[in-house]
């Protein structure tokens, strides 16, 4: 009975993955077919029908290089900016007793439930019109420039901490910031990728920020780049399926080979802790 | 909230302190270094979220329109104009009829899904991690790119339609007026689970064994323990999965911009948020586009307080 009951588990956690993996398997293979195959038979590949042509096909219209490496310094940014500022943010909350803190905390609360695309207007106002800072990396990162749910995995970590190590490390008269910099932070050294991962998805994966300011293609990450070929340019391309998905595999690789290699710092109690304050 | 409680009372002062360091101590408290190290993210919050909120509402009742910068404009203010324009519009109303049957279709199928696969992942002892990454992949991979491989998947001689042979749909997924928002659902669906499971599998942990020895003492079943120990042991999670299955809908954009190529056919798949992207950017409409954007947080937050009531209120 039990034995039965665990491989209908196993049966229905299968199933599961192959739904979840099938697109991205049909994704590689049809980057690879030299002309389209929407049969049953497509599905596998077929050794007279490859081809590494889409690759070249896309980078033709979309500078593939560019896009990664603007999508980077976009990425990098907002880390760069979650890690310092949200480190500090989160360290205060947690570890430092001030007025405001409680107001504070409830702010970071409270911007997790903010539809941030809701802000998209007078967002697009006030970085492009008024500062005039569409076409800029620096547009483009500041509304993402500080993570909040990396802000109260940051803040749930440092609660984890032995509240004795602070006040030994006070009464050998450590200042705050050394505190924070010494023994804090190398404690809480997993909180730090979890963190950076959980940032990462954000401005790689996004779109409709980056494509709202950046007019000009040589500045666009590639999700904005792939996502113009596809709605105007692919029909323009002999084989626009087969380019299409090329273009997703390069968008598409670095993320997934990332949460791969360091998946076992992405598990649910972090992200629990992370979302449910 | 909860850590304002649960923090240390550490001695406010100390025997050798100065009193004008005392009396600083009591309006900025115990360590004054944390308003310091919170001060950037508060003006980001201040600049990004608090600041464009108000800036939102009010443009919403002017006559608000681009004009070059530095250029001295006059932008009156118009009462409930905009919004009149907009509950006039019946794109408008489309639109949110269209995230109405998006969450019809997302949220239950969500819930159900994530809570189902949680519960046998938990359980399970070979290839734990295998499942759990395969089901966050798509969750971490851009909407752009997996919607290269749906518009394959999806096309009339696509994969799936020639799987479903006769049974196929005329005209196909994407450019039928019937399908093509179940189909956005069902993607945003299948992208978004792996984040779900992950959120279940955390309120799974906090489930007593003790319930389900308790349960199965008095005799019930792997299905009754489910649905009267396991369901009402996450309610918490449950409350926030349909919080964030609200929010995503709302968002909704990225998908009937490119899937659908914008928001067709006929504006069966249009969104708000894609309404205020054409009304405001588009046609240079920001004071309707905000309008829409006003009605929509508002549409939101009775959502998410009825969730609330309905579906359990404690404290997560």
């Amino acid at each position: 009975m039990t034995r039965v009951k665990a491989a209908l588990r196993y049966v229905l956690l299968a199933i599961g993955a192959i739904a979840f993996l099938f697109p991205f398997y049909y994704m590689i293979v049809g980057s690879l077919q030299a002309t389209p195959d929407p049969t049953i038979s497509g599905a596998f590949p077929d050794p007279a029908n490859l081809t590494g042509e889409n690759y070249v096909a896309i980078n033709e219209r979309v500078n593939l290089f560019q896009g990664l490496a603007n999508s980077g310094i976009f990425t990098g940014g907002v880390i760069l900016g979650t890690v310092v500022f949200g480190v500090l943010a989160g360290y205060a909350l947690a570890v430092l007793n001030w007025r405001g803190r409680g107001i504070t905390f409830a702010m970071v609360l409270l911007v997790q439930v903010v539809p941030f695309q809701l802000l998209m207007i007078p967002l697009y106002v006030m970085i492009a019109r008024d500062y005039g800072l569409s076409d800029s990396y620096l547009g483009m990162i500041l509304p993402f420039f500080i993570n909040s749910t990396a802000v109260l995995i940051f803040r749930q970590y440092f609660l984890q901490l032995p509240k004795e190590l602070f006040d030994a490390a006070r009464i050998d008269g450590a200042g705050e910031f050394r505190l924070l910099w010494t023994v804090a932070l190398p404690l809480v050294r997993p909180a730090l990728l979890t963190a950076v991962l959980l940032t990462f998805i954000g401005p790689w994966n996004e779109f409709l920020w980056p494509f709202l300011i950046t007019k000009e293609a040589a500045l666009q990450p590639l999700a904005v780049s792939l996502a113009n070929f596809i709605s105007n340019i692919a029909a323009s391309t002999s084989n626009p399926f087969g380019a299409m998905m090329a273009g997703a595999v390069v968008l598409a690789g670095p993320a997934v080979a990332l949460f791969i290699i360091f998946q076992r710092y992405f598990v649910s109690n972090d992200l629990g802790s992370g979302v449910k304050g | 909230m909860t850590a304002v409680e649960a923090a240390p009372r550490r001695a406010a002062t100390k025997p050798d302190e100065a009193p004008p360091s005392r009396r600083r101590r009591r309006w900025l408290g115990e360590h004054p270094l944390g308003l310091l190290f919170s001060t950037p993210y508060l003006v980001f919050v201040g600049l990004i979220f608090a600041y464009p909120v108000v800036f939102a509402v009010w443009m919403s009742f002017q006559d608000y329109f681009f004009a070059a910068p530095g250029a001295e404009v006059d932008r009156p203010f118009v009462g409930f104009d905009n919004y009149i324009a907009v509950i006039e519009d019946p794109a408008v109303w489309r639109s949110f009829g269209n995230v109405g049957i998006f969450l019809l279709i997302n949220v239950p199928l969500t819930v159900g899904l994530s809570l189902l696969l949680a519960t046998a992942l938990d359980k399970v002892v070979h290839a734990r991690t295998f499942f759990r990454v395969s089901y966050y992949v798509p969750y971490v991979t851009a909407s752009v790119a997996i919607v290269a491989v749906w518009l394959f998947l999806f096309t009339s001689n696509g994969l799936v339609n020639q799987i479903l042979g006769p049974l196929a749909p005329d005209p196909s997924w994407l450019v039928n007026s019937g399908l093509a928002m179940p189909t956005i659902a069902l993607f945003v669906t299948w992208k978004g689970l792996g984040f779900y499971i992950l959120l279940y599998l955390a309120a799974l942990q906090n489930v007593g064994k003790e319930l389900y020895e308790a349960a199965s003492v008095d005799g019930a079943g792997a299905v009754r323990r489910f649905f009267s120990v396991t369901v009402p042991g996450v309610r918490p999670a449950t409350v926030l999965v349909l919080l964030l299955a609200t929010i995503t809908g709302a968002n909704l954009f990225t998908e009937p911009y490119l899937l659908t190529g914008g928001g067709g056919p006929n504006g069966a798949s249009t969104s708000p948020v894609l309404l205020i992207y054409q009304k405001g950017i588009e046609q240079g409409n920001p004071d309707v586009a905000s309008a829409i954007g006003v009605i929509l947080i508002v549409f939101v937050l009775v959502i998410a307080w009825l969730q609330r009531r309905f579906a359990g209120g404690e404290e997560s």
